[in-house]
């Protein structure tokens, strides 16, 4: 009896020992930047236009002054993207005040939490550093609201306040997304059926024959082909299982010492019978 | 007997706290579709008289073009149909009516012939007028046909001296007519008004303009912006929203372009069935000068007339679009339950500034996705499961209490069995 309540307390300590450091290996999609992921030495022009980057890498345009830049990047549920800009500006210009904008995959803007999203350059500076920290995405989220969903997000530099005598002048500019992996603390009830890619019903509808050709240099035109590198998570999985996993035996553990505690020294089961 | 209850006691609880439904929803991949038209490109080069100053790196104006185009020439991608046109080519004299119609087309818009372009290229010498506003609506014409994307590369280094057609509404009125046509500027040496007047181009066709200075610079941007063109694009498919939902055309999943005026509804169509979602992106583009504050007002309506969702946007200061979006999942129904027609209207609050005309209007460009509907969540967490400290307290609270009440209701059978 005694072995095994000091078993009960030795499994009762563990597991709370082991329950964070279980939850928090949990398996997740994580950006990851992977060797393969070529970084865009251009950007888009549009958002239909916008050049598709991987988190993770450096992407890269010369431009001019006064451009409006677009680059796109895929975000899963679960990360809080940071999106970083270094704008290198030319040797001779007066004030000037830079911009990045960060829209979903319905174009409407996402706030920033924090960061630099508005900066002054001043006259002569040789570069403007901008960041915006996106609110964490989620799997699933009412229709009324414009929370961050799974999906592509549209990344927007330009200059939104310059003297004439500064436009076309050429720049050269350097955006880095990375994530920040939340958890399970973000996991939400209820997902999208597909994430918020423009153009996914014609592409999921028509392309389902030649995807073959993924990496033929005769690309066809789609708005949106970017997605995770290791594709978008089916949304079922979370550490909350495991939290409550481990609730659960610690649950039946303690059940167990509570039940041992009122059987004292196991009188019942030495009593000789009928005494 | 104990031992099996306390066994029984252990998988409840576990039982209890894993009971949850699990679902898979499909991963979801985008995959390419298929190749599209070949694009087209335009390079209309300035070949007035101003292009002799020399004044890019110690050369001319026209030699440091001409080792442009022979630079951009070599490196243009393969599957690009380039042409060339010049203005102010070929009249000297001074009467301003001939010299504003001198645009010539010296090189077809078609499959490149690198060594008879070049040839072409270096017979130019600097000659008369600026004619931008002729040449950008012959070059428009030069692009006529195809499914591609059509961009003109205009480089010039003085503004349109050939008043009153004003170029920046010949360019807005080109791209009003031809859907994905670009136009990108570059001054070279430019002053203040050739700049005013080539940026007010790029802006209105939602293009870029350049200023030059140096001949790599020039080389370097034609260059980008030729092989910018290369990059295959999706065509929009031009639609035309009504005034009211009851004839608004009928969209399916797409991209679509329209053009709506300052204070215009547009309505539109798209049919969803029950099960399914409905996406919608809106941006209008500000193709002229605006005033400082705008927005952009996107509205899912029924039929009736009930508004079932909105996507708004509004900003302030320098902008190329406002765009702004919806989601509308309709809940599942029964199976003889209709599709339901949801209406959708465009409204901006752009106001023009003062002296800009009105016509065409802005230039809208839309998206309409229709996907299946979510998995709607039924609880704020991630299957009702729980998470953090919190909840393993209270678990093993729970479990040592039930455990205590389950050892102490035996040990009262025990007794009442015994003294029976």
């Amino acid at each position: 009896m005694k072995f095994t309540r000091i078993l009960g307390t030795a499994l009762l300590a563990v597991g709370l020992a082991a329950g964070p450091a279980v939850a928090d290996s949990s398996p997740s999609a994580s950006p990851s930047s992977s060797d393969d992921s070529k970084a865009p030495t251009e950007a888009g022009t549009s958002f239909r236009t916008a050049a598709e980057m991987d988190q993770g890498v450096d992407a890269t345009a010369g431009a001019s002054t006064g451009d409006y830049l677009y680059w796109s990047f895929a975000a899963d549920a679960g990360q809080r993207p940071t999106v970083k800009a270094t704008v290198d500006l030319p040797d001779k210009h007066t004030a000037q005040t830079w911009q990045i904008d960060v829209y979903d995959g319905l174009r409407r803007r996402q706030a920033c939490q924090y960061g630099a999203q508005t900066r002054a350059a001043a006259e002569g500076a040789t570069s403007v550093e901008l960041t915006c920290v996106l609110r964490t995405v989620r799997a699933w989220s009412e229709q009324w609201s414009d929370d961050p969903l799974p999906g592509t997000y549209y990344i927007r530099l330009t200059v939104v306040d310059l003297a004439d005598s500064d436009l076309g002048l050429p720049v050269s500019a350097k955006v880095h997304v990375d994530s920040k992996d939340v958890g399970g603390s973000a996991a939400v009830d209820g997902s999208l059926a597909k994430p918020l890619v423009p153009g996914i019903a014609v592409t999921s509808a028509s392309g389902d024959d030649d995807s073959a050709d993924e990496d033929s240099s005769t690309k066809g035109a789609v708005l949106s082909a970017i997605e995770p590198d290791d594709g978008w998570s089916s949304g079922w999985w979370s550490d909350r299982w495991v939290w409550t996993g481990i609730g659960g035996v610690l649950a039946a553990l303690a059940g167990i010492g509570g039940y041992a505690l009122t059987r004292g020294h196991g009188r019942p089961y030495r009593v000789p019978p009928g005494a | 007997m104990i031992r099996t209850q306390r066994l029984a006691a252990g998988v409840c609880a576990l039982l209890a706290a894993l009971t949850a439904g699990l679902a898979f929803p499909a991963t979801a991949t985008a995959d390419e579709t298929d190749t599209q038209a070949a694009p087209k490109v335009e390079l209309v080069l300035d070949v007035s008289g101003s292009m002799s100053a020399r004044d890019i790196d110690g050369g001319s104006r026209m030699a440091a073009a001409k080792q442009a185009f022979d630079e951009v020439l070599d490196a243009t991608p393969e599957g690009v149909q380039l042409g060339i046109r010049t203005l102010g080519a070929n009249y000297h004299g001074n009467d301003r009516k001939t010299g504003c119609k001198d645009t010539a087309q010296l090189y077809p818009v078609g499959t490149l012939d690198r060594t008879e372009a070049k040839t072409a290229v270096a017979t130019l010498s600097p000659t008369g007028w600026t004619p931008i506003g002729p040449a950008l609506e012959k070059a428009a014409d030069d692009l006529q046909g195809g499914d591609g994307t059509r961009r003109i590369v205009l480089i010039s280094d003085g503004e349109d001296t050939c008043q009153p057609l004003d170029p920046c509404e010949v360019a807005r009125e080109i791209a009003a007519k031809g859907v994905g046509l670009t136009i990108d500027t570059l001054g070279l040496v430019p002053d203040a008004k050739t700049r005013e007047q080539l940026s007010c181009i790029a802006d209105a066709t939602g293009g870029t303009y350049t200023d030059v200075q140096h001949k790599k610079e020039l080389s370097d941007r034609v260059g980008q912006l030729v092989d910018r063109a290369a990059d295959p694009v999706v065509t929009p498919v031009a639609t035309e929203g009504t005034g009211q939902c009851s004839d608004a055309p009928s969209l399916k999943s797409g991209l679509y372009t329209d053009r709506e005026e300052f204070g215009q509804q547009r309505w539109y169509k798209v049919e969803v069935n029950p099960g399914q979602e409905l996406r919608a992106s809106v941006s209008v583009a500000d193709d002229r000068a605006v005033n400082p504050s705008y927005g952009v007002l996107l509205r899912a309506v029924t039929q009736h007339g009930r508004e079932i969702v909105r996507g708004e946007a509004d900003g302030d200061g320098r902008t190329d679009v406002v765009s702004t979006g919806l989601r509308y999942p309709k809940a599942e129904g029964d199976d003889d339950t209709p599709a339901e027609t949801v209406c959708l209207e465009v409204t901006n609050s752009f106001s023009p500034a003062t002296g800009v005309k009105t016509t065409p209007g802005l230039p809208l460009e839309m998206t309409v996705d229709v996907v299946d509907g979510p998995d709607q969540a039924s609880d704020v967490a991630s299957f009702g499961l729980g998470r953090g400290w919190w909840l393993l307290g209270a678990l093993v609270l729970t479990g040592f209490v039930a455990g205590l009440l389950w050892g102490w209701v035996s040990r009262w059978r025990v007794a009442v069995w015994r003294t029976n």
